[in-house]
């Protein structure tokens, strides 16, 4: 079975279809690039994978192995309990609060205790609370952020910015990673830092990594295999040699042949 | 219970001891004075509503306009229990049932309002207030419009004490848990949260009611302490008079709203013999502090010692930031 099975999901708005009868499938620790022009429907894909959006029609199945999901019918925070986490576009970090809290956030499902254990700090207040603080900074630890734990995350360089966000996307305890344009913005030596970041937790903690970019060289660096949308339909699929060479994939990027 | 006994809770506790004894001598040898007396349960029931509504705007980003709705439930439902039962066990039972019916319907408002998002959860908290008070102007149980009145006064310098200390208390703890994280991260970023496995909904429904309860305790003490309530006296300018406390103290800052009702208590009384000219000096103040503070007196941070080194440097550079 695939870790991730997209049934025939389209998406309309109104008379627009921004996704139209994509099907795919995604298998454990692949790192998938999702590419294609401006308005192709990526992000509206990923934003029906994650419950943003529902899908108009068809399903979207998650397998983690002892039995499957279909996510399609869920809340996004549902699905980010059941393992699949994401980035956005647009840096979305809690940006008063400390990296430490950031994380923390993403944590909060460790806590062991409802609102009256909180009010009144009986039960597991305090073990959870001690559980929850040694876990975050270890993980920060393993992700490289430690030493800006107390930062607040708006003061972080944009680099860094970018890094925790996936860092808490991943403190959720996803397993299943959806990053949306992580190299956008960034300088070719950031993008470099972020290649191997991207790298380096998906050897570590065993993930599934899908990435929506449009930096080419980061696409064709780590990715395994590469799905293309125009148009809001699936037009290839392949690894990234196959990929370059796609006559219909050269077309959607820089347009039909013209007889002079 | 070990938990409970580190130094840190033991010091707070030796020095709300002693804060209480100070004061309970000074009433008692009558250095505060009756007029004082009464300016100081004002600031006791501010600060308890100031901190109720820092809950759901400050901490949790809702902004609601409608707290005095939940004040005024408290108010009536404590004045009808001490009219039947004019002692401290009638004003608990007041309480009780306050809280009672503030939590019902701030549930059914939370709902469906907390769906919308800023100007139009505030004018739709701003109706149901309205509802609240209409419905209390044409209940007989409430003695309609005129209200009630004779009620009797129980409120005492420990009374007060111990449910603005409670307040403290539960708000703090509110604040620094699990569930206060996730408040902060839907104010934050409602849509970030919510990919963080934040049940968004569930977190403002709870802070929204956590809110309403402590304002209904707030509305009971109020009755008591004011001897007549009436439905006019909880319409849209005391919502205002709240959310004041809550902007000029610091969005989610528990200190700020109790050091900015302190400070508005004081100039109320202060600014007491020029009546009219009053409420301008009063507006005047709350501008110069908006001009110079928007983000209010202690922005989103608490007062502690960790300020103080580099406060004067923070004061300045916050305020070039947000200009």
């Amino acid at each position: 079975m695939s870790l991730l099975s997209i049934e025939q999901v389209t998406r309309n708005f109104g008379g627009l279809t921004a996704v139209s009868n994509v099907s795919l499938k995604i298998e454990k620790n692949e790192l998938v690039g999702l590419i294609g022009p401006n308005g192709a429907g990526k992000t509206t894909l990923f934003n029906v994978l994650t419950g943003v959006y529902t899908p108009s029609s068809g399903r979207v199945m998650f397998n983690n192995g002892d039995k499957e999901i279909e996510l399609s019918k869920l809340p996004p925070y549902k699905i980010t309990r059941k393992g699949v986490a994401r980035t956005f576009q647009n840096i979305r970090l809690f940006k008063e609060l400390s990296v430490l809290d950031n994380v923390k956030i993403a944590m909060n499902h460790e806590a062991k205790y409802g609102l009256f254990g909180a009010l009144l700090r009986i039960g597991h207040f305090y073990k959870s609370e001690a559980y929850i603080d040694e876990k975050a900074r270890a993980f920060l630890k393993e992700v490289n952020l430690d030493e800006l734990a107390d930062t607040k995350a708006k003061n972080l360089p944009y680099g860094k910015q970018r890094q925790l966000e996936i860092a808490r996307a991943l403190a959720t305890g996803a397993k299943l990673l959806f990053l949306d344009e992580p190299a956008a913005g960034m300088n070719p030596q950031e993008t470099h830092a972020l290649t191997g970041f991207i790298k380096e937790i998906k050897e570590k903690m065993n993930l599934t990594i899908v990435l929506i970019e449009h930096d080419m060289s980061l696409v064709m660096e780590i990715c395994e295999r590469i799905f293309v949308l125009d148009y809001g339909k699936l037009i290839a699929s392949g690894s990234p040699e196959e990929i370059k060479n796609n006559p219909k994939v050269i077309e959607a990027y820089l347009g039909d042949e013209v007889e002079v | 219970m070990k938990n409970y006994l580190n130094k840190r809770n033991l010091i707070t506790f030796a020095l709300l001891l002693v804060i209480f004894f100070v004061v309970q001598f000074l009433i008692k040898e009558k250095i505060i004075t009756s007029y004082m007396r009464s300016n100081l349960y004002w600031i006791g029931i501010y600060i308890m509503l100031g901190l109720s509504l820092n809950m759901i705007i400050g901490i949790t980003g809702q902004l609601s306009l409608g707290h005095a709705g939940f004040m005024s439930i408290g108010a009536f439902s404590a004045a009808v229990a001490l009219k039947s039962d004019p002692t401290l066990s009638g004003l608990f039972i007041g309480i009780g049932i306050g809280i009672l019916i503030s939590l019902i319907v701030s549930f059914i408002v939370a709902v469906p309002t907390l769906r919308l998002k800023g100007d139009y959860l505030a004018i739709a908290t701003l109706g149901v207030s309205e509802i609240i008070r209409i419905v209390l102007n044409n209940l007989s149980i409430t003695g309609g419009a005129s209200g009630i009145s004779n009620i009797k006064m129980l409120m005492s310098w420990p009374l007060l004490y111990v449910f603005v200390v409670l307040t403290i208390l539960l708000t703090h703890n509110f604040k620094n848990s699990a569930v206060g994280r996730a408040c902060i991260s839907i104010k934050e970023d409602e849509i970030a949260a919510e990919a963080m496995g934040i049940n968004t909904t569930y977190y403002k429904v709870i802070a929204f009611m956590f809110g309403a309860a402590i304002a209904a305790v707030a509305g009971a003490l109020f009755s008591t302490t004011y001897y007549i309530v009436k439905p006019d006296s909880f319409g849209v300018s005391t919502s205002i008079n709240i959310l004041i406390l809550v902007v000029f103290g610091g969005m989610g800052s528990l200190s700020g709203t109790i050091i900015a009702t302190f400070l508005i208590g004081l100039v109320n009384i202060v600014l007491q013999p020029y009546a009219e000219l009053r409420m301008i000096m009063y507006a005047l103040v709350l501008i110069v502090v908006m001009i110079f503070r928007p983000q209010g007196l202690f922005g989103s941070q608490e007062l502690s010692l960790k300020l103080l080194p580099n406060f004067k440097q923070n004061w300045f550079k916050r305020k070039e930031k947000s200009s």
